[in-house]
């Protein structure tokens, strides 16, 4: 399984919630690749993801995916991220 | 792993910020204080707010203000500005915002090693409003996790201030687990 994780530059707060995401995963014991991108890569990253986490504010600049888009409040609330990710997972 | 740089020389407490503008500018003037960058960083932290907007404020009241790589980023450094009256960034879930790191880096190679530990630090609920409140620039290091500079000539930094801020940073510690379980961080509180 593959995850996006989107910020403005890719590097920075995509990490952040990468590292995050990754903890998350972990505790739900979900194996997945997480992949931090920027705003500019996110077509290319997202081609065979199937979950896009990123924040309100850069939804918009996604585009069409089928991927499952997940818009986190908190990037270093593990819990958030880990309940948000279930939902869509399980 | 460890953090970039924080010296006291990055940190600004109670500053005064008309908006989030002025809230970067002062995380860029720290970061141009301590030596980590100079002075068109803020500029460009500023533009990437400009273009994507205020994604930036990644918890409630915390903003992690940073740019690409560039040739104004003269070494890795954080900086810390605590705000006196909080500002709106435009975030419809996180604002308002009373807390901005700056954050430099040299190439994007070290972002990765720097974050775990940034994370380490903010899994932490409680680190957030104790920074947002701390009265000492001594104080904002101990949250990081980071020891006690030598400050002994700077009349502002009391022990019982310093140990106010061991003894919340200790039990932000002891509220989290996972945090405190992944990070060698705590052990140096």
């Amino acid at each position: 399984m593959k995850i996006v994780v989107m910020c403005g530059l890719g590097l920075g707060t995509s990490e952040i919630l990468k590292v995050n995401a990754e903890r998350a995963l972990e505790r739900l014991s979900i194996d997945a690749d997480v992949m931090a991108t920027d705003v500019a890569g996110v077509q290319s990253a997202a081609r065979d993801a199937q979950v896009i986490l990123t924040s309100s504010e850069l939804v918009g600049a996604i585009g069409r995916t089928n991927a499952d888009v997940i818009v986190i409040d908190n990037f270093f609330d593990v819990d958030e991220v880990a309940a948000k990710l279930e939902t869509a997972l399980g | 792993m460890s953090l970039p740089p924080l010296p006291l020389s990055a940190i600004s407490i109670g500053v005064h910020a008309a908006g989030w503008r002025d809230a970067i500018t002062a995380a860029g003037a720290a970061l141009e204080r301590s030596g980590a960058a100079s002075a068109s960083y803020a500029e460009r932290m500023i533009a990437v707010i400009e273009e994507f907007g205020a994604y930036v404020v990644i918890a409630p009241g915390l903003a992690l203000a940073h740019a690409r790589p560039g040739t104004d980023v003269l070494r890795d450094g954080l900086s810390v500005v605590t705000l006196a009256e909080p500002v709106a960034f435009g975030h419809p879930h996180n604002d308002p915002v009373s807390v901005v790191v700056g954050l430099a880096v040299s190439s994007a190679d070290q972002h990765v090693h720097f974050v775990a530990e940034l994370a380490n630090v903010f899994n932490n609920a409680s680190v957030i409003p104790a920074l947002a409140s701390a009265t000492d620039a001594e104080g904002i290091r101990e949250l990081f996790g980071l020891g006690l500079a030598h400050t002994s000539s700077n009349p502002a930094i009391s022990p019982a201030s310093v140990a106010a801020f061991k003894a919340a940073a200790a039990a932000a510690a002891a509220a989290n687990s996972d945090a405190a379980a992944e990070s060698d961080t705590q052990d140096t509180l």
